[in-house]
């Protein structure tokens, strides 16, 4: 800043265009060394009796410059447009991606050149765009100086480093013209701010820091409002930012907090209007509730002792496969709970086979994959089923195979957690069990002493319409029995 | 190495102008944050960096590609094979441990394509001379004149560079063949489209020749032609330290807005057969969601609200065999119970997500 400094006081009154020339040269003595002009034309700096430089602002809009497309490389006359980062309307800083074009195999990232605001994009998307001919519009800050015939770079490819470099005590330091103007309407040293950008760079961060840090007050955000382009371009890691207040400040009374976050609406879509109408289906049916206490104390013991038998088939063993055993052999015996009823609930239809259906909670939302046939097959069959459904749950990969076609639910939401629920019947079926969590509480046995029992509470659903309490009461008894004594489910397995 | 130093300042500590890297993970998704990662933070105004690299089974596509249009993807579903998306441009590759990949870090001042396939070209020529192995116009190589084993693409940014070319040593090829050729039918897209060409292993062609042999060649040319004595350096891309940000580069790298999202509009205009009864399938995809899609169904055969609201329920869907499955079988819940209608609707409906 030593050299820049100078300039400030041995020009105390300086047309605007001389001043600029003379920044210019300063700030780009390696440019002279290329065959080629460079103008950084957001500086908007005068000097005027003073010793702070400031940016005079002027009546008229700034100019509007053709940022043209650059040469790529290796003979290279012609691109295509693959995708834009901004539209018309955009503000950019310069270095901020603009666009992305192919050419040859070869992806290019194109970034702007000025900072300003985009006005026109000359291409669409998927069409040819030509090297040296004008790609975007941009209507810079302020009024830019500039000579008539600004050119952009037509030689292979210089980095604009060079353009925009200052050299201090043989330091090199990057920083966008915006930060720099804030360096120094601040009086602040680059080369002493440490940069926390890419590359070193200083970002307007790293500024506001360092005068945080020098004067102990924490300074409101800019309104300068950077564009950030969609992905890749993540920042590199930045280094904690420490604000150390000054001891000696009072606590001064707190400002009121003001909220400014904004409502968000958007439509439903996809999946979730697919819910919204099965839902609305759903509660249509006139539903009731009957919920119960189930003692699994035994079902517990059973579970620990064949979870290695199980292991060692390669298959993990939950309480799941029993509680879908008990609710088909319950089923066999109270085929009402397996049925459907037509649009009108004129027909009522039977279903043969025992489709339990398992809630899983997935990366898309809640679905309802079933087990087919569960009348057929042995809790050690069921388990791997489960296994295999809960791994394509996982993956984001069940199919309409695995989603359609279930006669009856079982929604074990207890492994989330909560007690009771009041699950909603999935049409077309006519019943649905939810789940508690497993709890450890004490309990009266037969000889009144208090033991620890492993309780879980059942909360059933059903269609009023054709079941009444007492059929879903008998059905929940049986369930229940079988669990609290799984001995007797052997008895009863086919 | 010090561990509480980044790669960054550890190269430049290294002060040496040419610098060759090999990253010991065999992860698709890391290696190709690791590439960025060096992209984005290494200085290589005043140094050239090379990274040795090899993957396990996966199939990546170029930046502007569309991988419906490119790959079988419900078959890579069933093998478990993964999908990528780099950033370069270009075509589809297979990726497995037979097929090395190389990576020339440059300015984009010194960004030189055909100077660093005569760094691979000359390699292989130290290595058995009588190698007819030639560099061609479109950045490939070919082996005997007619075999492709090696294509390029490119990644410019504003004052960095990077060229990274496959070559293939040992590929699993019938899999490559079997994964590169798609199963969708009636794509209409913009998207670069990949030139299929008929490809060898240079073990087919000398089985003595092993991967990592060509690899250390490979380093030992690159010294030479640029004028470097480096040593290879290995460096991990899971360690977070050494590159900071690298783990979330990985992360985006895999997400699905990534790496389907990204697929330039298309449309598929397709046709099937339901029990006889032959339907029209028009849809639009954009970012990856379906933006329209439209079905004629021979009104004899089904109604066609039946097709309308399939339709409309699978628009502002993912175009993703799970989500459209998922929509389906809700919408099954409340399609009508007629066992003769039921099952007409459910054969429409599977017959539209196996399309996809």
């Amino acid at each position: 800043m030593a050299a820049l400094m100078t300039v400030r006081g041995s020009f105390p009154v300086i047309r605007r265009l001389v001043s600029v020339q003379h920044l210019h040269k300063w700030c780009s003595s390696r440019v002279q060394k290329a065959p080629l002009v460079y103008t950084p034309l957001s500086y908007n700096v005068s000097v005027i009796h003073q010793h702070r430089f400031f940016r005079t602002s002027y009546a008229a809009a700034g100019p509007i410059l053709q940022f043209k497309l650059s040469d790529i490389g290796e003979g290279i006359m012609e691109v295509t447009v693959k995708e834009w980062y901004v539209k018309e309307g955009d503000r950019v800083s310069q270095f901020d991606s603009i666009c992305e074009v192919q050419s040859d195999k070869a992806s290019v990232t194109i970034t702007s050149r000025y900072d300003g605001v985009i006005r026109k994009l000359y291409y669409d998307i998927d069409s040819i765009a030509l090297v040296g001919k004008p790609l975007v519009d941009i209507e810079t800050d302020g009024a830019g100086e500039q000579t008539p015939d600004q050119d952009v770079v037509e030689t292979p490819a210089v980095s604009l480093e060079e353009h925009t470099h200052q050299e201090i005590k043989g330091h090199k330091t990057q920083a966008t013209p915006a930060v720099r103007r804030l360096a120094m309407e601040n009086n602040i040293k680059l080369s002493e701010v440490v940069g926390t950008g890419k590359d070193g760079r200083i970002l307007k961060e790293d500024i506001l820091n360092f005068i945080a840090r020098q004067t102990g007050a924490i300074l409101p955000p800019s309104p300068f409002h950077e564009i950030q382009p969609p992905p890749p371009a993540p920042a590199a890691v930045a280094k904690p930012k420490e604000i150390r207040p000054s001891p000696s400040i009072p606590a001064p009374v707190a400002p009121r907090p003001v909220f400014t976050g904004k409502d968000h609406t958007e439509p439903l879509k996809g999946f979730h209007k697919a819910m919204v109408k099965t839902m609305s289906a759903a509660l249509k049916i006139p539903h009731f509730g009957y919920k119960d206490e189930v003692d699994l104390t035994q079902l517990v013991r059973l579970r620990s002792e064949l979870k290695g038998v199980s292991e060692s088939r390669g298959v993990k063993l939950s309480y799941m496969p029993f509680f879908i055993k008990a609710a088909s052999l319950g089923l066999l015996h109270f085929p009402v709970l397996n049925a459907s009823v037509d649009d009108a609930c004129q027909n009522i239809t039977y279903k043969a086979a025992h489709n339990i259906g398992l809630a899983m909670d997935t990366p898309q939302g809640l679905l309802v994959p079933n087990v087919k046939n569960v009348q057929m097959l042995s809790i050690f069959e069921i388990a791997v089923e489960l296994n295999r459904l809960q791994s394509l749950g996982a993956a984001g990969q069940l199919g309409t195979a695995e989603l359609t076609g279930g006669t009856f639910t079982l929604s074990n939401i207890g492994s989330i957690g909560g007690t009771y629920a009041k699950p909603v019947i999935l049409p077309p079926e006519v019943a649905i069990g939810a789940l508690g969590k497993l709890q450890v509480l004490p309990r009266f046995n037969a000889k009144d002493e208090v033991v620890k029992a492993h309780i879980m509470n059942v909360s059933w659903s059903a269609d009023h319409r054709i079941i009444d309490g007492a059929t879903m009461c008998r059905f929940s008894n049986l369930w229940k029995s079988y669990l609290e004594n799984p001995g007797s489910m052997v008895l009863d397995l086919k | 190495m010090r561990l509480s130093s980044t790669l960054k300042t550890y190269l430049e500590d290294f002060c040496k102008p040419g610098v060759i890297l090999k990253s010991p993970s065999t992860d698709i998704f890391q290696n190709l944050a690791l590439e960025d990662w060096i992209h984005q933070h290494i200085d290589v105004q005043t140094r050239r960096v090379l990274l040795l690299w090899r993957n396990d089974s996966a199939v990546v596509i170029g930046r502007h590609q569309n991988p419906w249009q490119e790959c079988n993807l419900p078959m890579m579903r069933k093998l478990g094979i993964p999908l990528a998306r780099r950033r370069s441009g270009g075509g589809t590759v297979y990726h497995d441990l037979g097929n090395i990949n190389l990576t020339f870090f440059t300015s984009k001042k010194n960004y030189d394509r055909r100077r660093n396939l005569g760094v691979v070209t000359g390699a292989l020529k130290d290595l058995r001379p009588d190698l007819d192995v030639v560099a061609t116009d479109r950045f490939d190589i070919v082996l005997n004149g007619d075999y492709k084993i090696s294509g390029t693409a490119a990644k410019l940014g504003r004052t960095a560079a990077y060229h990274h070319c496959t070559l293939l040593c040992s590929s699993n090829r019938p899999l490559l063949s079997l994964v590169l050729q798609s199963n969708c039918k009636g794509i209409k897209s913009n998207a670069t489209p990949s030139v299929p060409s008929p490809v060898k292993n240079l073990m087919d062609e000398d089985p003595s020749l092993e991967a990592t042999d060509i690899m250390e060649a490979i380093a030992s040319r690159y010294n030479a032609e640029f004028g470097f004595d480096g040593p290879i350096i290995t460096v991990d891309p899971s360690v977070e330290d050494l590159m900071p940000g690298i783990h979330d580069m990985a992360a985006e790298l895999k997400t699905w807005e990534w790496v389907y999202g990204r697929t330039p509009k298309f449309s598929i205009c397709t046709s099937f057969t339901v029990e006889g009864a032959n339907v029209a399938l028009d849809m639009d995809i954009k970012n990856g969601v379906v933006e329209k899609c439209a079905m004629d169904v021979p009104q004899q055969w089904l109604l066609p609200e039946v097709g309308q609201q399939l339709g409309s329920a699978l628009t502002g869907v993912r175009f993703c065999p799970s989500e459209a499955a998922a929509v389906v079988a809700a919408l099954m819940r409340t399609s009508s119970q007629d066992p003769d209608l039921a099952r007409k609707t459910r054969r429409l409906y599977e017959s539209v997500v196996a399309v996809i």
